[in-house]
């Protein structure tokens, strides 16, 4: 009875017992390949159409330049105020009991789960010349609709969940210890909340900011109603994008699309990595 | 009905789990693998069941090729650690579940099926819990159901991987004499995996000691304790002393006293004795001999006592004697110590290390009765 | 270890934040949802309900129930096909997968529509192809649920995946030791166990699904009664200074917002689900 099996060779997988790997992941694989990278490698391939000139060409036009401009500056304000704003929400729905604070949690959800077209025409009327908002603000000079403040307040509204459900968790699962501690050894509440709380947040708060920040740069229901867009003062990238694609310019409604990922990666990446430091300087 | 494990070998990344395992079951035996972790004991049980694939050797069944077997299809009854049982399904369907898989061709009527977890519940003593969820269940309970739900299928082999780890004392004590006793009544050959040696002796027929992925010893528990095959055998199963010996024919000799070596034929030479607290002497007579000693704690209850003394070197033992005998020793008294019978362990020359001597502390004592000496 | 427990508000300064804090909110949150359900019976009763008998609204509500009705159950079965071989074993490649899985949803969905143009359109890879066929597939039907399908891809593979991991593999083991085979093992034991989490981002995915905007508006080609969902036909009337008809159907989305929402908050209450912080798209 000498049988030596020979040793299986390291591989990339490891053999288990349970059956439907193969099945399992060819399918996702499949799945994914065909409804995620193919277009992707479609639309990665396609502004080099005329060449490295074509897609700086097409990136750099004026109009363009502008739209990506601002597409990316209000979502980035957006999202910096929303940081604020939504740490503020996600303090009080935490900390403090009052009425209808159940109800008021479930509302912050709202923004995912509305399509963006209704929320898109209800903001523009709301804050339109005749609207509830718009009208109260018009006659102090203040235009909201059809101008670049309608592009950050629309993501305002869209960004907020964001920071908010990133950082509740993170409050819910602090510590009272920390802060107690903090409070016997006489710091003061807004003391312990900066030196305390704050820093313990850190990283939820820049995952907040990167959320709001992509879903704003790239979003287009919500604020094409109330933008105006028009070319060169408030115009956002993906309408330039739309744009392209009507007149047939493919390769350069390419490039916009080319250009608008590369950013969001970029920011993701370096998100990441503050996150990272903020995490390995360790929190409670 | 034979299982028979041939040099069977198994290594993760650079660590070999399992360095040529071998051993035999008979038909019906309840067989305990014992080790401290990572002897291996757990993974040869994975190798069984099917869960994981040796790199070397094999295994059979009856003759079969056991290792060609998928998981599925080996009949093979396992309690997981952590029992494993299907938090969604209520115990009776937990239960039924390996009769409900079968194919249509082979699954018994739904009746039969009904009968048999009636019989599993009443074997296992949980009756009237067929309705519950295992969430609502204490962690014996859990474990009863884990064994019936295994032996629902008739295995050929039941396995079971430290069933009592997350019980406390007195279920576990209680679950062990019903293992044993389900064992007997249904015939099964059962393997069972733990590092507690007291279970391990008092459940099994044979118990397989494993260490470091080898077989070191098998056999039934009073060989184990009768005759050691080694030292590391010797050490793991009960509270060992240990001093520095020397073995020159046939005897192991000491400062100041010798001892017989339970070795037989054993070479001349350097190495540690090892032996047990029961076969430790203490005299505190004036003319006695022996290693020096001064008592330092006397422990424990009923006829039996645990007297636990220290040497020169700061070297500790630990003496059994009968209560007369230790009733007459004081904590701080001198004594001199002996052993009877010893294990030597050639492989360890180097002088035990002891720590520091430590400043015995004043404790109360009973007032001297005339015939005590010194 | 304690988390702080919510306090009674009675000291002003946190009086303030929670003021600020809920008329934030309201404004926020709750203006544009008043907004759409005023303008929506502005005009009364009559216009509201008339608005859904309009054949192209008749359409585009048609429309929008097929593109969900084949995206939530196609994306489902991925779903549980990448949770299964992600949870349940172990492979290199792991965290490519899943970062390939979320890709979706940091791209902005106007990029998600026009990938589909690039590759299936006239002038895309395979274009040329397709008309060959005589096949349609942007500015049509297909077209749609492609795009549909993409943007909502990783929501609920990401509900299923951190829940089917924290599982572990032991009673799939448990049931394979006792006879069980793959399709029994899935069906008996893993889906039981997550079907909560499932139900969960369906209701998500549906949402999403039905709601999409932006990658929709690239490949419909709006055309009336044939190629628009009810978001585009949303936006239709506005364009058409139809307010009341463009609200009213609006208001039939946000309605289905509102009853996902509570469906979400009532699983998540039950305890049946964890709240997804990870649940975050863009319609």
């Amino acid at each position: 009875m000498a049988a030596f099996a020979p040793s299986p060779p390291a591989s990339w997988r490891e053999s288990s017992p349970l059956p439907g790997f193969g099945l399992a992941l060819g399918f996702t694989v499949l799945y994914l390949s065909a409804i995620i990278l193919l277009p992707l490698a479609a639309l990665v391939t396609r502004p080099w159409q005329h060449g490295v000139g074509g897609f700086l060409g097409a990136i750099f036009a004026p109009t363009t330049l502008e739209a990506l401009r601002l597409s990316f500056a209000a979502a980035a304000a957006a999202a910096a105020a929303n940081v604020g704003l939504g740490l503020l929400i996600a303090w009080v729905l935490q900390r403090y009991d009052f009425p209808f604070r159940r109800v008021l949690d479930a509302l912050v959800d709202l923004p995912f789960a509305l399509p963006t077209a209704v929320a898109g025409i209800a903001l523009a009327t709301l804050y339109g010349p005749r609207g509830w908002i718009g009208g109260l603000l018009e006659p102090l000079g203040i235009k909201v609709a059809y101008t670049p403040l309608g592009v950050f307040v629309a993501l305002l509204a869209v960004g907020l969940p964001f920071v908010v459900r990133s950082v509740q968790p993170v409050l819910a699962d602090l510590d009272a210890a920390y802060e107690e501690a903090a409070r016997t050894l006489g710091a003061g509440a807004l003391q312990t909340f900066v030196r305390v709380v704050l820093p313990a947040l850190g990283p939820a708060l820049t995952t907040g900011f990167a959320l709001a920040f992509a879903r704003g740069a790239g979003e287009y229901g919500s604020v094409i109603f109330i933008a105006g867009n028009m070319p060169g003062v408030s115009e956002i990238a993906p309408l330039v994008i739309v744009g392209k694609l009507e007149q047939y310019d493919y390769s350069g409604a390419a490039a916009v699309g080319v250009a608008m990922l590369t950013v969001s990666l970029a920011v993701l990446i370096a998100t990441n990595t503050v996150q990272t430091r903020l995490s390995r300087r360790g929190g409670p | 009905m034979t299982l028979t494990i041939d040099r069977v070998y198994k290594q993760f990344g650079r660590f070999p789990a399992l360095a040529g395992v071998s051993l035999e079951a008979r038909d019906g035996e309840f067989l305990t693998l014992l080790g401290p972790s990572g002897s291996g004991k757990t993974t040869l049980l994975r190798v069984l069941a099917g869960l994981d694939r040796p790199d070397h050797g094999c295994v059979f069944l009856d003759g079969q090729d056991f290792l060609a077997l998928s998981a599925r299809e080996r009949r093979v009854g396992l309690v997981f650690q952590q029992y494993a049982l299907f938090r969604h399904m209520t115990v009776a369907q937990n239960i039924a579940f390996g009769l409900d898989v079968r194919p249509r061709r082979t699954r018994p009527p739904r009746a039969t099926i009904k009968q048999r977890v009636q019989e599993l519940l009443a074997l296992t003593q949980i009756e009237g819990l067929g309705g519950r969820y295992p969430a609502q269940l204490s962690g014996g309970q859990r474990q009863r159901v884990a064994v019936a739900r295994a032996l629902a299928v008739e295995p050929r082999l039941l396995l079971l991987d430290e069933p009592f780890g997350a019980l406390d004392a007195k279920v576990r004590k209680e679950l062990r004499d019903e293992l044993r006793r389900i064992h007997d009544a249904t015939g099964v050959t059962t393997i069972l995996v733990t590092h507690d040696q007291e279970e391990a002796m008092a459940l099994a027929d044979r118990v397989v000691l494993m260490n470091a992925g080898r077989v070191e010893q098998i056999g039934a528990p009073w060989e184990l304790d009768d005759a050691p095959a080694s030292p590391f055998v010797f050490a793991f199963l009960g509270e060992t002393n240990r001093l520095a010996c020397e073995v020159r024919g046939g005897v192991a000799r000491f400062e100041g006293f010798t001892a017989e070596v339970r070795q037989p034929a054993a070479a001349d030479g350097r190495g540690t004795a090892l032996f047990r607290p029961y076969d430790t002497r203490l005299d505190a007579s004036a003319n006695a001999e022996g290693l020096p000693v001064r008592v330092v704690d006397v422990r424990g209850r009923g006829g039996v006592r645990a007297v636990e003394c220290q040497a020169l070197s700061g070297q500790r033992f630990i003496a059994e004697l009968p209560q007369s005998a230790a009733d007459r020793l004081e904590v701080g008294q001198r004594a001199r110590l002996t052993a009877r019978r010893v294990m030597v362990d050639f492989a360890d020359t180097e002088p035990v290390r002891p720590r520091a001597p430590e400043r015995l502390a004043p404790r109360e004592r009973r007032p001297i009765s005339p015939s005590d000496p010194s | 270890m304690n988390a702080a427990a919510a306090r009674r508000v009675d000291r002003p300064g946190p009086l303030v934040l929670v003021m600020v804090a809920v008329a934030w909110l309201l404004v926020v949150i709750g203006l544009p949802l008043a907004t759409v359900v005023v303008q929506a019976l502005a005009k009364g009763l009559g216009v509201f309900f008339g608005t859904f008998r309009q054949p192209d609204a008749v359409a585009a509500i048609r429309l929008t129930l097929l593109a969900a009705a084949i995206a939530v159950p196609l994306n489902a079965a991925f779903g549980l096909a990448a949770a299964w071989s992600i949870a349940k074993f172990e492979f290199r490649g792991k965290s490519l997968l899943i970062t390939l899985i979320d890709l979706p949803l940091s791209m902005s969905p106007v990029i998600s529509g026009l990938v589909w143009v690039l590759l299936l359109g006239a002038r895309g890879w395979f274009g040329p192809v397709l008309a060959a066929a005589g096949v349609k597939v942007i500015f049509a039907v297909p077209g749609i649920v492609l795009a549909t399908i993409l943007v909502t891809v990783p929501l609920i593979a990401r509900e299923l995946i951190p829940l089917m991991i924290e599982q572990g593999t032991e009673e799939e083991l448990a049931a394979t030791t006792l006879g069980a085979g793959g399709w029994s093992v899935f069906f008996r034991v893993t889906l039981p166990n997550v079907r909560w989490a499932l139900l969960h981002g369906v209701l998500l995915c549906n949402a999403r699904a039905m709601g999409e905007f932006g990658a929709v508006s690239v490949l419909s080609g709006h055309i009336r009664g044939v190629t628009e969902t009810l978001p585009l036909h949303i936006e239709a009337l506005y364009n058409d200074y139809d307010f009341a008809g463009a609200f009213s159907a609006a208001s039939l989305l946000a309605g289905l917002a509102i009853v996902t929402l509570i469906a979400k908050t009532a699983l998540e209450r039950a305890g049946a689900v964890n709240p997804s912080s990870r649940g975050f798209h863009a319609p």
